[in-house]
Parts: C-alpha cells; sequence; structure tokens
C-alpha cells in the first residue's frame, strides 16, 4: 500500500513550487495580475461557489495565467450566485452573476483572455464589495 | 446545504469576518456512541449575550448588504430537523465556538461530504489566517494545522495550487486512515 502524504513530502512540492515562482515575473506585483474574488457567503455557498473558486484556480494554473483568486463575503446578489468579482489589470472591476463552471470557463476564455464581455454582467452600483 | 461540510464552510466565514486570527474545526466521528459532533471556534470578536439569541434567528443579520441572516439558522435547523442539538457559545473581545450535535445514523443527517476541499478552500483564500482541523474517530484522530504547514513551507506561500491540491490529498487519506464516516 501507498504511503499516506505527511507534511515531511511537502518539500518536494516546495521546491517544486519554488523553481516555478522564479518563472512567474509578477508574483511580486498583484495590480499585474488577473484578480478574481469569489462571494463566499451561505448563498454563494449554497449555489457552488466552492466549485466555481477550485475550478477557477486550477484553470489558471492549468493554462499559466497569472492570477489571485480570493474569496470575499456577501455582494448582495443572492439571486445570482455563485457571484464573482473580475479585475483585469488597470481595468475597473466586474461582476459576473449565475457562474457554475461553464460560465466560470467563458469568462477566463473571453473576458480574461480576450478582454471581451459576455452576458450575465452585474450592473455595479456599488464601490466596494467588501461589507 | 447538502453537505455538512458546506455548513462549515459557511460557519468560518462568520469567523473570519469577525477578524479572527485563529479557526478551529472539530469533529468528532463517534460510532460508538452514536454521535457525529462538529464545532467551529474562532477568536474573533465575539457577541454578546443579546447578539447570541439575536444571531440565530434567521431574521438577524448586522450585515448592511441583505435583510437576512441565514448561516446560523440553517445549521440549527438542520441539527434539530434530526433530533440533534445546536449551541452556540461567545464572549465579547474572546472569541465564539458553534456546536452542531447530530446522531450518527439519523437517517436525515447530511453527509460531511468534501471536507479536505472545504479546509483547503478556507486555507488558499486566507492564507494569513491559521487554521486547525481535527477529526476524532473511535479509532484514532488526525489533526491539521496551517501552523505546522507553513513553517514546512518557509518562504513558499501556502496559496498555490500545487500546495492546495497536495494538502488536500493528505488530509483525505489520513481521514481513509483513521476510518472517518461520511
Ligand atoms: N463567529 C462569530 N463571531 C462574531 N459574530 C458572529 C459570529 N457568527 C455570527 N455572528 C453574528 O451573527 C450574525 C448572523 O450570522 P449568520 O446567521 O451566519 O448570518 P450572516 O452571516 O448572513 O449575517 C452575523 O451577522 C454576526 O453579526
Ligand atoms: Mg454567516
Amino acid at each position: 500500500m501507498a504511503k499516506v502524504k505527511s507534511l515531511a513530502d511537502l518539500k518536494k512540492i516546495k521546491d517544486e513550487v519554488q523553481s516555478k515562482m522564479k518563472l512567474r515575473e509578477n508574483s511580486e506585483q498583484p495590480e499585474k495580475m488577473v484578480q478574481v474574488k469569489v462571494a463566499m457567503a451561505t448563498c454563494g455557498i449554497a449555489s457552488g461557489a466552492k466549485e466555481t473558486m477550485n475550478y477557477m484556480i486550477e484553470e489558471f494554473d492549468h493554462q499559466s495565467i497569472e492570477a489571485v483568486v480570493t474569496q470575499t463575503g456577501c455582494m448582495g446578489y443572492c439571486y445570482a450566485e455563485p457571484t464573482i468579482e473580475v479585475t483585469l489589470p488597470g481595468k475597473e472591476p466586474v461582476v459576473f452573476g449565475h457562474v457554475d463552471k461553464k460560465k466560470a470557463q467563458e469568462v477566463i476564455e473571453t473576458y480574461v483572455k480576450k478582454g471581451e464581455l459576455i452576458d450575465g454582467v452585474i450592473p455595479v452600483n456599488y464601490k466596494t464589495i467588501d461589507e | 446545504m447538502k453537505e455538512l461540510a458546506l455548513h462549515i464552510l459557511d460557519i468560518a466565514q462568520n469567523s473570519i469576518r469577525a477578524n479572527a486570527t485563529l479557526v478551529e474545526i472539530e469533529i468528532e466521528d463517534n460510532l460508538n456512541d452514536n454521535r457525529y459532533q462538529i464545532s467551529i471556534i474562532d477568536d474573533g470578536t465575539g457577541m454578546d449575550e443579546d447578539t447570541i439569541q439575536k444571531a440565530i434567528d434567521p431574521f438577524y443579520t448586522s450585515r448592511t448588504t441583505r435583510k437576512v441572516g441565514l448561516g446560523l439558522s440553517m445549521f440549527k435547523q438542520n441539527a434539530e430537523m434530526c433530533d440533534g442539538t445546536f449551541d452556540v457559545k461567545s464572549k465579547l473581545g474572546e472569541g465564539s465556538k458553534v456546536t452542531a450535535t447530530f446522531i450518527h445514523n439519523h437517517l436525515d443527517r447530511p453527509v460531511l461530504g468534501d471536507i479536505a476541499g472545504v479546509v483547503l478552500m478556507l486555507v488558499y483564500a486566507n492564507p494569513e489566517l491559521d487554521f486547525i482541523y481535527r477529526h476524532s474517530t473511535n479509532n484514532g484522530e488526525y489533526i491539521f494545522n496551517t501552523w505546522e504547514v507553513k513553517e514546512q513551507l518557509g518562504e513558499v506561500p501556502i496559496n498555490t495550487p500545487e500546495v492546495k491540491r497536495y494538502l488536500e490529498e493528505m488530509i483525505r487519506e489520513n481521514l481513509v486512515e483513521i476510518g472517518s464516516n461520511n
């Protein structure tokens, strides 16, 4: 039987990450990276925000897109959960609603990579989404 | 919520919003005593007696973004629907402890679900906070502690996809080792 993973073996991963980090030019300058905030309050969690966030983390990593994915509280759009706020470098934040995996993929392929807007943008009339 | 793990994710959000620096998740997965007990403990701002009473009322929230608070009352309802109990202990300036106790083999008890995914989501999204996750069964106990992880990682940030994947797997494998039940 394979050995159960333990913290001692984390060293291998650590070395891997360290060599990769040297290749990531912008990791010290978050303002040059794509920033995604996933609303992680009750309605968001109940509608699948965790899967959405996981998908985005994995997909950015997979496609080597330099991005910071974090969570935020309630944005007040319970009817449109899961919601995410995407900020491209030098642009205003844009909020997308009903972001399941499929929509998340569309956001990455169309908005993040090409800068083109897609359906499902929530008009914003707020300054910041932090509660 | 279909999974207890999602309730945990949600209740932990309250702790984060209350400026906790340490969030502890405890699961007592006790078949011998037919008990499945979940606690979420934080060192955040805490609540006074009056607020605790109000907090478990669905029509109370300290938010300004919407009119109802749902998290605690949903968790409570879920526990009580399965003949379980629910308790909130808190002290201003000290922190809070939310405990839901279920009957292990109750037909309506939600499954635990993806707890490893939930713990790592919390860790990834809140790299500056510390999390301890304890899971005990009648066969043993597993403890995951971000403080130890960070010590191992040194200058490598805990919120990297590679680290997240590894730790998630590590928790899953260790839960299998202690024979945790869903
Ligand atoms: N761990 C905690 N520390 C401090 N205050 C809390 C905590 N948990 C809940 N509260 C208070 O109780 C209220 C209700 O919580 P909850 O039912 O989760 O609804 P919501 O988070 O949507 O407001 C919160 O708005 C907050 O004021
Ligand atoms: Mg809440």
